[in-house]
């Protein structure tokens, strides 16, 4: 006749063993995702490594070999390289400080709540939902020298024949303009996320000891709000840097090599001229700056975070 | 009544009928001309698959790749009618220029067996073939097994079909010894004026004889007609800016890319006929060019002169063609074979051919030769010259037809004889190598550096051919 203990606790037994494994194995089990998320980064990133160390044109299958560091050694000695290094972080620069202090500005004037603001909240995500290249046409019609509105804008104030994207004097006007429209929405609504969010109480306090607007702008909320700029300001430029749709659309990276931006010479390298060595060297560069900037952003950014939580 | 309609169709297609007389037959019979073109399409369809066994491949699949152009648009729509007379399945992905042969690099490179045949340039197979991506059509065109009756490869334009085929030796001739097959052509442009004649009947003026003429009336044009401008060109910083208008005048000019010196290749841009063409060519879109000439593609060139906004193009004859059906200036637009140089009197026009190539990792290759022997055949070819805008035709049968002339003359008046100009001196001008792209796209930039005047012509065209011999000697083709 069966023990009923017995069998209790041998089914006791087995539950804690399954239960044991189950807790050996969970925390593989959790960071699977984790795992596979950097085998997914990580294999086209040494891939690309790999090709720029490596003298591989598609067209010619049988040149294919290892020519070390060669690829970099003919960036670095071209000149036109350096003009894609200087204008890629010009490009970043300029839209990144532009957009922040523009963004800032629509962030302040929207952010007392009444149904205008409200209102104009929403209508500044309507940049963001159109595709940039779908913008870039836009402005490339409205910039039209021969039918183009703003042309005739400009031409009203005086300024006949101005030629936007198409001569290199304006070029890189022209297309920090049309990324400003396109991409100034997304850091005034993150700003203005932050500014809804700072506590109200230094402010209040300022406003009953008659603290001056710009001492109140500079030494409370500038501060308060700098990790939410930060923030924004790593996303905007990790998307500058590699700033591809606009530029192409607007001038395929002319006129002559006036835009030639590091996304676009990469796209030539490898779908045009099929030089995939060339074109994995170039994104090898870009990424060890886009990794330096990042980093300088970063440590930045857990200071002020550190500050704002007390800590330093 | 409908058996006498069908026999009247069936022996039109078995040759005991010309075509006037099946026309007169149907209007006896009382059968409008879409039925007709319906009945014709299906006896047609039967007399070729009676003729040689089209359903060879029946149950088949192939897939192809296709650029968004109208000679796609002429195969797309009679192609339910070799999938009839097949019986095989055709599938197909249409993409925009735009990004059309970045898809097809990534396709072939990957060695995607996902497409069998797809579109080409010529210029593109320098690049595809050598890297072993293409089929050699050769061991189907002298495969007398895998021919129909109907395909007579003599019938394509020699220049042409010499035009896609290439030995891979960097500099070796087009169509020379050893050179394989790698595209059949299917529809091409040679580079021409096309002008609006109204504009120049309003400015008293004949279309221009060379180029220093063209830019004397390009600039009278513009000043004369308010909100005009006189010449379009292409700009943009592109491959594709060269070889239109820009090539065709710099062979009239007796310049060249590429001199071939012992067998190795040396950048010939800076020659002097080379700085005096281009000069003059930086001269005419400065002076008479649109504003923004550096943005300019095929499309804002042909854009314009539909929308009235420019006088006159050099490029593309098809390009003038689309014009004249379907724009705000449709009527209005007239064809002119063009010599650059006034030294010489023949037009010497580069031409851009666009091509049907098969995939070397294509897993139907006989499916596919059939297919492809039907879509650059001349019953699809004459039906996309009739019927659609497969124009400029790639066989000397569909030039020869009198309903294709016909219609060039009652529609596009000038053209047919523009053609017939243009034609004799009508070829591919580049020198072939595989960096094509890569040199062709630095020449446009250089191109857009002179036009903005950040360097002399002259200097802009020595550094220009300093940097392709550097990128020649690199690639191991040039000393």
């Amino acid at each position: 006749m069966p023990n009923p203990a017995a069998a209790t606790m041998a089914v006791s037994h087995a539950k804690r063993r399954s239960g044991a494994r189950m807790a050996r194995i969970l925390p593989y089990l959790l960071s699977l995702p984790a795992l596979l998320t950097c085998i997914g980064i990580l294999v086209p990133f040494f891939s690309a490594v790999y090709y720029a160390l490596q003298r591989y044109n598609l067209a010619f299958p049988a040149g294919r070999k290892f020519i070390w560091l060669d690829n970099f050694v003919q960036l670095f000695l071209s000149g036109e390289f350096w003009h894609t290094i200087t204008i890629s972080l010009l490009y970043t620069a300029l839209t990144v400080g532009l957009e922040m202090l523009l963004g800032l500005a629509i962030a302040l004037l929207l952010w007392r709540r009444s149904f205008v603001t409200n209102l104009l909240s929403v209508a500044l995500i309507l940049p963001l939902m159109v595709a940039p290249e779908i913008a870039s046409l836009m402005w490339k019609l409205m910039t039209n020298a021969n039918f183009g509105i703003l042309s005739y804008f400009v031409s009203v104030i005086g300024i006949h024949d101005f030629r936007w994207a198409s001569a290199p004097q304006s070029a890189l006007f022209t297309v920090v303009l049309v990324d400003m429209w396109v991409y100034t929405p997304f850091i005034s609504i993150l700003l203005l996320a932050g500014l809804r969010g700072l506590p109200r109480q230094p402010f209040e306090a300022a406003e009953l000891d008659g603290v001056p607007t710009s001492f109140v702008f500079f030494r409370i909320m500038l501060p308060m709000l700098l990790p939410y700029m930060l923030t924004a300001g790593l996303f905007r430029m990790l998307d500058s840097i590699q700033q591809f749709d606009i530029i192409y659309a607007m001038t395929q990276g002319g006129p002559g090599n006036t835009l030639m931006v590091f996304q676009i010479q990469a796209y030539l390298q490898a779908f045009t001229f099929t030089n995939i060595g060339r074109a994995s060297a170039i994104l090898v560069v870009l990424w060890a700056i886009t990794f330096a900037l990042s980093k300088v952003f970063m440590k930045n950014w857990l200071r002020l975070r550190e500050r704002a939580h007390g800590l330093a | 009544m409908k058996d006498k309609a069908t026999s009247l169709f069936e022996d039109f297609a078995a040759g005991r009928l010309c075509r006037r007389d099946l026309i007169r037959g149907a209007a006896k019979l009382g059968i409008g001309s879409a039925a007709a073109s319906i009945m014709l399409n299906s006896v047609q369809t039967q007399a070729m698959a009676a003729n040689w066994d089209w359903m060879k491949f029946k149950g088949k699949s192939i897939k192809l790749l296709l650029n968004k152009h109208p000679y796609t648009d002429a195969m797309l729509a009679n192609l339910d009618h070799f999938k009839k007379m097949t019986g095989m399945n055709v599938t197909y992905d249409v993409f925009p220029e735009d990004v059309y042969f970045d898809k097809v690099t990534t396709a072939l490179s990957s060695k995607s067996t996902a497409y069998d045949v797809f579109m080409s340039g010529a210029y593109q197979t320098w690049q595809y073939g050598p890297a072993g991506w293409l089929v050699d059509l050769n061991e189907f065109i002298h495969d007398p097994a895998a021919n129909s009756p109907d395909f007579n490869v003599k019938d394509f334009l020699p220049n042409l079909l010499a035009s896609d085929s290439w030995s891979g030796v960097p500099g070796e001739p087009l169509g020379g010894k050893g050179a394989k097959q790698w595209a059949m052509p299917w529809g091409f442009e040679l580079n021409s004026i096309s002008y609006n004649k109204k504009m120049f009947a309003e400015a008293k003026l004949e279309p221009p004889m060379n180029l220093p003429d063209l830019i004397v009336k390009a600039e009278k044009l513009q000043k004369d007609i308010k909100g005009i401008y006189g010449i379009g060109v292409r700009g943009s910083r592109s491959w594709a800016t060269i070889h239109p208008g820009y090539l065709s005048g710099l062979v009239s000019y007796g310049g060249s890319d590429f001199d071939v010196v012992n067998g190795k290749l040396k950048a010939a841009m800076n020659s002097p006929q080379a700085k005096k063409f281009t000069k003059l060519w930086i001269e005419m879109i400065q002076k008479a060019g649109p504003r923004n000439w550096t943005n300019y593609t095929w499309y804002e060139v042909g854009n314009d002169l539909g929308a009235g906004a420019s006088a006159m193009i050099f490029d593309a004859d098809i390009l003038g063609f689309f014009q004249q059906a379907g724009s705000k200036q449709s009527g209005n637009i007239g064809f002119h074979a063009f010599a650059a140089n006034p030294e010489k009197k023949a037009p010497t026009p580069n031409v851009w051919i666009w091509s049907l190539a098969m995939s070397a990792f294509s897993a139907n290759k006989p499916a596919s030769w059939m297919f492809l022997q039907w879509a650059a055949g001349a019953e699809q070819c004459l039906y996309g010259a009739t019927k659609a805008s497969q124009v400029d035709p790639v066989r000397q049968s569909i030039w020869n037809d009198k309903d294709f002339q016909s219609r060039l003359n009652a529609k596009y008046p000038g053209y047919l004889e523009q053609y017939q100009a243009s034609a004799p001196g009508s070829k591919i001008y580049f020198t072939p190598q595989p960096l094509f792209f890569n040199l062709t796209t630095d020449w446009a930039a250089a191109l857009q550096e002179m036009y903005a005047k950040q360097v002399p012509v002259d200097e802009g065209l020595d550094k220009l051919a300093e940097r392709v011999q550097s990128q020649l000697r690199d690639a191991g083709i040039a000393d």
